[in-house]
């Protein structure tokens, strides 16, 4: 290291969703950033789908909120049409999505990074990781500078080595014809470090002057919006909202693609990558569900002041030709003109096992990663990555307690517990089904589940910690009103009842008995509830799902304590597996390789068996004596 | 999970009839409680002082009904074998009513045990010396792969056949509702809410009917019934003699001593076998004996396993020859006996017929070659000659435990759907209820619904 040295404290590779949390994650404490990208227009950009949240994703966003990133306040800024999903079902699974103006989005995330204190943003292309003695140092660049780092995040998407595939011609280049970023792969297998190459990819764009809505759905937006942050309200972000179209493949479509299956890339044999089965082409559904006589295709805005509409449904790497005129044999679309061909995508990326659940590298202290790096698909699940990996370059930095977040608390420690535990071979993305104890991780309470954190660790303003804190004892305050409230057998209540459909009362009840019945809402409940006080609707929503629910989500409250007892009984780092007695062999493989952190991580991994956690807890024990240093409850 | 209450049996199956119960965990002493009736009318077992014994019964509470007389020890942590509140239920009234007084206190909340769980218990709270520790891990062991080589080979056939149909109507209703709540957008067909409560309502009368097997379940539970056969003076009482290390059936130089069908219970490296001497197999007129060969005739017909003993010391004669066509087609083991004798025995005849069994030279008069046998019995059975699944049979009370489960959860599932509950609500229980059946199956629910999402339905940009 010579005086000519760049010094920082923490150093982001990559300005996608996952680099720009981790970075603001930084400069927010304090802490001197700089964020590296191959092109600053592409920060924040994206180059997929025009869209911020939807099913278990929403819940993401609101988590990244609640702990003090930015993903939530960017789409309330720029959103171009907003959808709470899956309203007829229950609490847990609703799941708020916003169309995104994508340069609008960008714009605003990149004036956001630029007016931060402490933050740097640089153009150019990272090239080489300095690691010594298994300790991250820095960063050089293409131009041969270094730039000193005591951490380094690494979130580089899907630009290493890039190559993009539209049928029979293939281009060296990341998404959206972008450049690809071609050395920093090598320089991580010198350090040790294991790479797979995965493959995602994106449907065309078209010129929505060619199109005739006219024959199209049209789906229109929620006329009472819910922002994404915690800090907004509904009137804060009110806007005029741009539609969104519904139209369907047909057999002719379904024929023009079959005729063409040998050119497509994913049957030649082309594409090595592993694709995931959640995005898939639309060959692959015309080819897997070949007795479905259509499939849905939604038009998409790309943006207010652009004629460009993402199509999707009609992800494909089939040859520009063959994507025309398949498109073409869609109603409303026998006209259209591509202005972008879709394509497919590879990439390099890392076995996430590699990784604690800190989001750290195991085998390089200060090393940092996260997003489609790291194996996942989306904007979301990046962004979550790169909060809590910035966060924990952070904590290493000030030398605090990493900040891990338990499947109990939050999809994002679904999501990062899945990885770094379970590992993936195809792009990992979020679902509500992935969660076991979905009905605790609602998106209407992520900011009760982790606000804490989020100011624990300095995200969250005092400001805003107060009045979360008063909005927290208003709901338990109300609760415990509710259910200590009793109503008798009187003909004002009897009358309530008879009015909502409800069978009437026998004897007293409290009002919260009567809000668990379906045809009653606390709303209504106001006319036999005079002690009432005025509340505000957030705190109203809490307090009627939490008794709407109040058996299920005990349930679930049960599962969780015993998830946390195993969660909580710490495994010591210096543990060797070879010599824990008896172990079998596939488990101590296993074992050695992922290093839980804890007996509950430990018996997630596929190949731990219930024994051989026993015989583990048996040798802990045992350890814990010998070294005579109590590691439980660290 | 680590200090939830568990109980099991904690002696020995065996028809004697006696047997412990032992309980073990913070709720221990107030779940026994609720099914004991003391003799002296006041008297509350949650109120008694440490290290007492009390005589009374176990009953069926509400009811009242009485199940067993027994003997009830109450030892409170930390002095006691797991340095938690042990309580332990000496039972007199046969096999049956043990597993009865253990299936109430499973009812009333206590957790079947897991195996070497107490020990590892014990060992936990401080209770077992640091140097013991390896052997706690290899009780662990031990106990767990036996259960679960038993439970791979239960698995087998229809059993495994019945258990996958289960899975596959709940995997089909959770990936149903799982889709269409992460693809909300996608034209899935919604779930009648009838038609769903048909299929789980179907659903738990096929756990109901394998829950019942249980009851009448015979094989691993009892042993794997295993016939000693030959004709009589061969030797196999001495034979069951040096197995059980015990003089129980009566042995003397007269042939057609063991006139009745004798059953010991034992285990050979944990398998549990259900030994029946059989009286000798020959043509007679006496009477009595007559009934004797018939009824070894038909526990031939029974059994699981079946040793053939064989006086070495005397040529091959037409009664052997008789038993031979009977065994043929058998799981079988030929044990040569009287080895310490001259061997007159023409080996190759029975080679000839017999040509897929264990041959093995013994001496059960001086006990030897019986390690020779006892390890080709644990072979067999690892190798899954011995076949114990011929029916459909629950015989592992945790599978048992576990369907139960799985019923609970269905019913609850039930009342939601009457309860006006959204679907993600069901999801939760039947979730639940195929987590339960994954106990037994070793399946878990998480992977196999997202491979049937995206194998049923076509979804994703």
């Amino acid at each position: 290291m010579t005086d000519n040295n760049e010094v920082y404290e923490v150093i982001v590779v990559g300005g996608g969703h996952a680099g720009c949390e981790a970075a603001l994650a930084n400069a927010r404490r304090g802490i001197k950033t700089i964020l590296f990208a191959v092109n600053l227009d592409s920060i924040a950009m994206l180059p997929c789908n025009p869209s911020i949240g939807g099913t278990s994703k929403g819940h993401l966003v609101r988590e990244i909120d609640a702990l003090g990133g930015e993903m939530g306040k960017n789409i309330d800024k720029t959103y171009l049409q907003s959808r709470m999903l899956n309203t007829g079902k229950g609490p847990a699974v609703h799941s708020l999505r916003a169309q995104a103006d994508k340069h609008k989005y960008a714009d605003a995330m990149k004036r956001t990074l630029e007016q931060q204190e402490n933050l740097h943003i640089r153009q150019s292309e990272v090239i080489d990781i300095i690691v010594e003695d298994h300790e991250v140092k820095g960063v050089k660049t293409v131009s041969g500078t270094i730039y000193e780092g005591k951490a380094v995040i690494i979130a580089t998407g899907t630009y290493l080595k890039a190559k993009c595939i539209y049928g029979e011609v293939e281009i060296n280049s990341g998404p959206n014809g972008l450049q690809a970023a071609n050395y920093l792969t090598d320089a991580l297998k010198r350090n040790g470090i294991n790479m797979y190459r995965f493959k995602t990819g994106t449907p065309a764009r078209i010129d929505g002057n060619t199109i005739d809505f006219t024959k199209m759905e049209e789906q229109a937006g929620d006329l009472k919006v819910v922002p994404f942050s915690f800090e907004n309200k509904a009137s804060d972000i009110e806007r005029k909202q741009i539609p969104c179209w519904l139209a369907y493949t047909n057999a002719a479509t379904h024929e023009k693609i079959r005729e063409n299956l040998s050119r497509s890339p994913l049957y030649s044999g082309v594409i090595e990558g592993t694709g995931p089965r959640y995005c898939p082409s639309i060959e692959d559904k015309v080819v897997r569900f070949a007795d479905k006589e259509r499939h849905q295709v939604f038009l998409e805005p790309e943006g207010e002041d652009t004629s460009e509409m993402y199509v999707q449904g009609m992800s494909s790497s089939l040859p520009e030709d063959v994507q025309k005129a398949m498109l073409r044999t869609i109603l409303g679309m026998e006209k259209c003109q591509i202005m972008r061909t879709g394509y497919a995508i590879e990439y390099d990326c890392i076995d996430s096992l590699q990784l604690h659940p800190t989001l750290e590298f195991k085998e390089i202290k200060g090393l940092f990663s996260a997003g489609q790096f790291n194996g996942s698909s989306g904007y979301e699940e990046a962004a979550a990555q790169g909060l809590i990996a910035g966060i924990n370059a952070g904590q290493r930095i000030k030398d605090h307690e990493m900040v891990v977040i338990s499947r109990s608390e939050g999809y994002i420690g679904v999501l990062i517990d899945d990885l770094v535990t379970k590992g993936t071979k195809e792009p990992y993305r979020m679902m509500t089904s992935r969660a076991e104890y979905r009905l605790l991780l609602r998106q209407d309470n992520a900011d009760l589940r982790l606000t804490d954190i989020g100011y624990k660790v300095g995200l969250i303003s005092e400001l805003r910690y107060a009045k979360f804190c008063a909005k927290r004892r208003a709901i338990e305050q109300e609760v415990k009103r509710l259910k200590s409230t009793t109503v008798g057998v009187k003909p004002v209540v009897l009358n309530y009842l008879e009015e909502r459909g409800s069978t009437p009362l026998k004897s007293g009840a409290t009002l919260g008995e009567l809000l668990k019945r379906p045809e009653i809402d606390y709303k209504t409940l106001i006319a036999i509830d005079l002690e009432r006080m005025p509340l505000d609707e957030d705190v109203i929503e809490q307090v009627e799902i939490t008794l709407k629910y109040e058996g299920y989500i005990k349930r679930q409250e049960q599962q969780v304590e015993q998830f946390k007892r195993l969660e909580l009984k710490y495994i010591p780092e210096t543990i060797n597996y070879d010599e824990v007695y008896s172990l079998r062999i596939e488990a101590k493989q296993k074992l050695s390789l992922i290093r839980p952190l804890s007996i509950g991580q430990a018996s997630r991994i596929s190949g731990v068996s219930p024994a051989d956690i026993s015989v583990l807890l048996v040798y802990l024990e045992q350890y814990k004596h010998k070294i005579g240093n109590d590691y439980e409850g660290k | 999970m680590l200090n939830d209450t568990i109980c099991s049996i904690a002696t020995a199956l065996s028809p004697s009839g006696i047997g412990i119960i032992r309980v073990s965990g913070d709720n221990s002493v107030s779940i026994v409680s609720r099914i004991f009736k003391s003799v002296h009318k006041d008297l509350k077992l949650d109120q008694v002082k440490t290290h007492t014994i009390h005589y009374g019964h176990i009953i069926m509470p509400i009811t009242d009904e009485i199940i067993d007389e027994v003997i009830v020890s109450v030892m409170k942590g930390p002095q006691s074998f797991t340095r938690e509140d042990v309580v332990e239920i000496n039972c007199h009234g046969g096999i049956m009513v043990l597993e009865n007084v253990l299936k109430l206190v499973l009812t009333m909340g206590a957790r079947l045990s897991e195996p070497g769980e107490f020990t590892k218990r014990a060992f936990m709270n401080g209770r077992i010396d640091l140097s013991q520790a390896e052997a706690v891990i290899d009780i662990i062991n031990s106990k767990t792969q036996l259960s679960l080589k038993s439970s791979v080979n239960q698995l087998n056939g229809q059993l495994s056949k019945k258990m996958d149909a289960i899975k596959n109507q709940l995997i089909y209703l959770i990936a149903h509702i799982e889709a269409s709540i992460d693809y909300p957008e996608y034209d899935i067909e919604a779930l009648n809410e009838d038609k769903v409560k048909i299929d789980i309502q179907k659903i738990i009368k096929d756990i109901y009917e394998l829950m019942r097997t249980y009851d009448s379940g015979k094989l691993i539970r009892d042993g794997i019934s295993t016939a000693i056969i030959g004709k009589p003076n061969v030797g196999k009482s001495s034979l069951l003699n040096a197995l059980l290390k015990e003089d129980r059936a009566i042995v003397t130089d007269i042939p057609g001593t063991t006139r009745d069908v004798l059953e010991e219970y034992m285990n050979i490296h944990g398998i549990p076998l259900k030994l029946i001497d059989t009286a000798g197999i020959r043509v007679t007129d006496d009477q009595i004996e007559k009934i004797g060969v018939q009824r070894s005739k038909s526990k031939l017909e029974e059994a699981d396993l079946i040793i053939f003993v064989l006086d070495a010391s005397r040529a091959l004669d037409e009664e052997d020859l008789h038993i031979i066509e009977l065994i043929k087609d058998r799981e079988v083991i030929c044990l040569f006996n009287k080895m310490d004798l001259d061997e007159k025995i023409d080996r190759k005849t029975i080679e000839s017929v017999i040509d897929h069994g264990y041959m093995i030279d013994i001496s059960a008069k001086n006990s030897e070659g019986i390690d020779a046998l006892e390890h080709a019995i644990k072979d067999m059975f690892y190798l899954g000659e011995i076949d114990v699944n011929n029916d459909l049979y629950i015989t592992n009370i945790r599978h048992k435990n576990a369907l139960e489960k799985a019923l609970l959860s269905l019913n609850e599932v039930l009342e939601s759907i009457n309860n006006k509950m959204p679907e993600d609500c069901w999801s939760i229980d039947l979730k639940n209820a195929y987590e339960n059946i994954g106990i037994i199956t070793g399946d878990t629910v998480n992977e196999d619904m997202i491979k049937e999402i995206f194998s049923r339905f076509c979804l994703g940009k």
